[in-house]
C-alpha cells in the first residue's frame, strides 16, 4: 500500500464510480441543458435561441401553478407526515419483538414498487370493492373523485400510508441511542414529559429531522408515478403536478427546449434544497462519533 | 420512548398493513365475485397461476430482475473503492463531490427522461436491460457510495495503518481486511440498491418496449383497458411486493441505516 493516503490514490479509487455516473448522470443533464438553449426542426438540426425558452417558461402561467401545486403538496406531506412520524417514534418501545414488527410493517410500503402503490390506491378508491370507498361510505361519507379537495386528500392519504414509516424509522434509530442514564436524571428532577422531549429527545432528533425533511421534501415534491395512476393529473389539472408537466411537455408533445428549460429550472430548485441541508446531515470529520 | 407497549404505533401499522391485506384478498378472488371481505370463501390462486404461467406476464418479473441484477452489480463494483476514498481520504474537491452524489440522488427521473431515451435510442440500446441497469446507475451508485462511506468511517484507520505496515498490496487490504470487515454493509447497500431499482417506475417504463418490459410496464398495460381485469391486477402487484417483504425482514434491523443514506446506523 504505497502512497497511503494522497490525491492521487483517491483519484484512482474515485475513477469507476464517476465514469459510470459521467454517463448515467452528466451526460443525460449535459443534454437537457443543450436542449433548453437550442430550438430543433426535425432531424439533428439545432438552432442556437438563447434564453428563448426560459423566458417562455417563465412566463407561462402554467408551469407556476405546476410549481406552486408541486410546493403545496410538499408543504402538506410535511406537515403531517413529520409530526405523525415523530409521535409515532417517541410511543414506540425501546426493544421487544413487537417494534421489530411494526418497523418491518411501517417498511413495506416504502418497498413497494411505485406503479403497485398507484394501482393499489386507485384500486381503494373503486365503488363497490374498494376498501376505502367502501370504508367511507359505511359511515355516511361519499367519495367523490371528481372533487379536487378530496383528491388531494387521497393523493396525502395515499403519501402518508406509503412514506411515514421513513419518519418513523429514522426517529425510532436515533432515539433508542440515548442512554437510560439521561432520562433516570430527568426523572429525579421531576421533568415533565414536555420537557423531556424539549431538552433530551428533540435536540439528539435534529440530524435525523434533517435527513427525513429533505428526502420527504424531495421525493414529494418530484412524485409521479402515483399521481399518473390514480388521478391522471385531474380533475383538470388539479393534480398536474411538476415531474407530470414535465414528461407531458418532453415526451408526448415533444417539445424537447421547452421540457429542457422546465427541467432545468426543476434542477436549480433540487440544488438549491439539497445545498440547505448538506451542511446539516454530512458533519465535517471530525464530530462524527456524536453525529 | 417509554418501555411497555404503546397502543398508537400498533394501531397505525396496522393500517397501514390493512391495504396490503386487502390487496391479497382481491388477488384471491375470481374476476366477477370479488367482494370485500376479510376471509374469501371464494379463494383461488387461478389469477396467480395465470400469471405465472404466460410469457407477457411473468416475463415482466424476469426483465426487471435481470435489470435490477446488472445495476446491482455496476453499482457494487464501482461504489465499494470510490465509498472507501470518501470515507478514507481528504482531497481537493472532495466535499463538493460528495455533495454532487447528493444532488444526483435528489435528481428527479422526469428530468433525465428524455435524454435517456434520446441517447439510448441514438446508439441502439431502447429496449435492452442494460439501458435500464446503466440509467438506474444516476440513484444507485450515490445511494451505495453514502451508504457504504458510512459503513467504511465505523471501521478504525488504524487497520489501513496496521495493513500497510504489514505490507499487505491494495488488493489484499480489500479481499483480506476490509471487505469481511464490512460484509453487513455490503449486504445492506446490495439490498437497498436492488429495491430501489425495482420498484422504480417512469424510467424503466419508458426505455423498454417488448423484450426488456417490466412487470409495471405490463401493468400499466392491462390496467389501462376498460375492462381491467382487477382481480388479476391485484395478484401481480402481490408479486411486486415479494421482495420488498423478504428485505424488510432480512435486514430489518438495518432499514434505518439504507433508507437515511448511511447517514443513521
Amino acid at each position: 500500500m504505497h502512497n497511503f493516503h494522497t490525491t492521487r490514490t483517491a483519484w484512482l479509487y474515485l475513477a469507476p464510480a464517476l465514469l459510470v455516473l459521467a454517463m448515467a448522470g452528466l451526460l443525460p443533464i449535459g443534454f437537457v441543458a443543450f436542449y433548453s438553449l437550442h430550438d430543433t426542426f426535425g432531424g439533428n438540426v439545432f438552432i442556437w435561441v438563447g434564453t428563448d425558452w426560459f423566458q417562455q417558461v417563465l412566463g407561462s402561467a402554467e408551469f407556476y401553478d405546476a410549481i406552486l401545486r408541486s410546493l403545496g403538496f410538499a408543504m402538506l406531506v410535511l406537515a403531517v407526515q413529520i409530526p405523525l412520524g415523530i409521535y409515532l417514534a417517541l410511543r414506540m418501545p425501546r426493544s421487544g419483538a413487537l417494534t421489530t414488527l411494526v418497523i418491518v410493517l411501517l417498511s413495506i410500503p416504502m418497498l413497494t414498487p411505485t406503479i403497485v402503490v398507484g394501482y393499489l390506491w386507485k384500486a381503494m378508491i373503486q365503488p363497490g370493492t374498494g376498501l376505502l370507498y367502501q370504508s367511507l361510505l359505511s359511515i355516511g361519507i361519499t367519495l367523490d373523485m371528481n372533487s379536487v379537495v378530496w383528491t388531494w386528500a387521497i393523493l396525502l392519504l395515499m403519501d402518508t400510508w406509503h412514506w411515514t414509516g421513513l419518519v418513523v424509522l429514522l426517529c425510532y434509530a436515533r432515539l433508542r441511542t440515548i442512554p437510560a442514564a439521561h432520562y433516570q436524571a430527568a426523572a429525579i428532577d421531576s421533568a415533565s414529559s414536555r420537557a423531556v422531549f424539549r431538552y433530551i429527545q428533540l435536540p439528539r432528533l435534529k440530524l435525523v429531522l434533517a435527513i427525513a425533511v429533505l428526502l420527504r421534501f424531495m421525493d414529494s415534491f418530484t412524485l409521479y408515478t402515483e399521481p399518473y395512476v390514480i388521478t391522471r393529473g385531474g380533475p383538470g389539472v388539479s393534480t398536474t403536478f411538476l415531474s407530470h408537466e414535465l414528461v407531458q411537455t418532453g415526451l408526448i408533445q415533444f417539445d424537447l427546449g421547452m421540457a429542457g428549460a422546465m427541467a432545468v429550472i426543476y434542477f436549480l430548485i433540487a440544488l438549491i434544497v439539497s445545498a440547505c441541508f448538506y451542511q446539516l446531515i454530512v458533519p465535517t470529520k471530525g464530530n462524527r462519533s456524536n453525529p | 420512548m417509554n418501555n411497555r407497549f404503546a397502543v398508537a404505533p400498533a394501531v397505525f401499522a396496522a393500517l397501514v398493513v390493512m391495504p396490503v391485506y386487502w390487496l391479497i384478498v382481491i388477488s384471491v378472488q375470481g374476476r366477477g365475485d370479488a367482494s370485500l371481505v376479510l376471509f374469501p370463501s371464494n379463494a383461488t390462486l387461478n389469477n396467480f397461476t395465470t400469471i405465472l404461467s404466460d410469457p407477457d406476464w411473468y416475463m415482466g418479473y424476469v426483465n426487471a430482475l435481470i435489470y435490477v441484477s446488472i445495476n446491482v452489480v455496476i453499482s457494487m463494483i464501482v461504489a465499494i473503492p470510490a465509498a472507501y476514498a470518501f470515507s478514507r481520504f481528504r482531497f481537493p474537491g472532495s466535499r463538493a463531490l460528495f455533495f454532487g452524489l447528493l444532488m444526483l440522488r435528489m435528481m428527479v427521473p422526469a428530468i433525465l427522461l428524455v435524454p435517456f431515451v434520446q441517447i439510448f435510442s441514438a446508439i441502439n440500446m431502447i429496449d435492452t436491460h442494460m439501458a435500464v441497469a446503466i440509467a438506474h446507475c444516476f440513484f444507485t451508485v450515490p445511494l451505495a457510495i453514502w451508504i457504504l462511506e458510512g459503513f467504511i468511517s465505523d471501521i478504525p484507520v488504524e487497520l489501513d495503518e496496521s495493513a500497510a505496515i504489514d505490507g499487505y498490496t491494495t488488493l489484499e487490504f480489500f479481499r483480506r481486511l476490509l471487505l469481511p470487515q464490512i460484509s453487513t454493509g455490503i449486504a445492506v447497500t446490495a439490498f437497498f440498491c436492488f429495491m430501489f431499482s425495482w420498484i422504480e417506475f417512469l424510467l424503466s417504463n419508458a426505455l423498454t418496449t417488448i423484450y426488456a418490459k417490466p412487470f409495471g410496464g405490463i401493468m400499466t398495460r392491462a390496467g389501462s383497458v376498460m375492462s381491467a381485469n382487477i382481480p388479476l391486477l391485484a395478484a401481480a402487484g402481490v408479486l411486486g411486493l415479494i421482495p420488498g417483504v423478504l428485505l424488510a425482514v432480512v435486514i430489518r434491523h438495518h432499514l434505518a441505516r439504507g433508507f437515511s443514506l448511511g447517514r443513521v446506523a
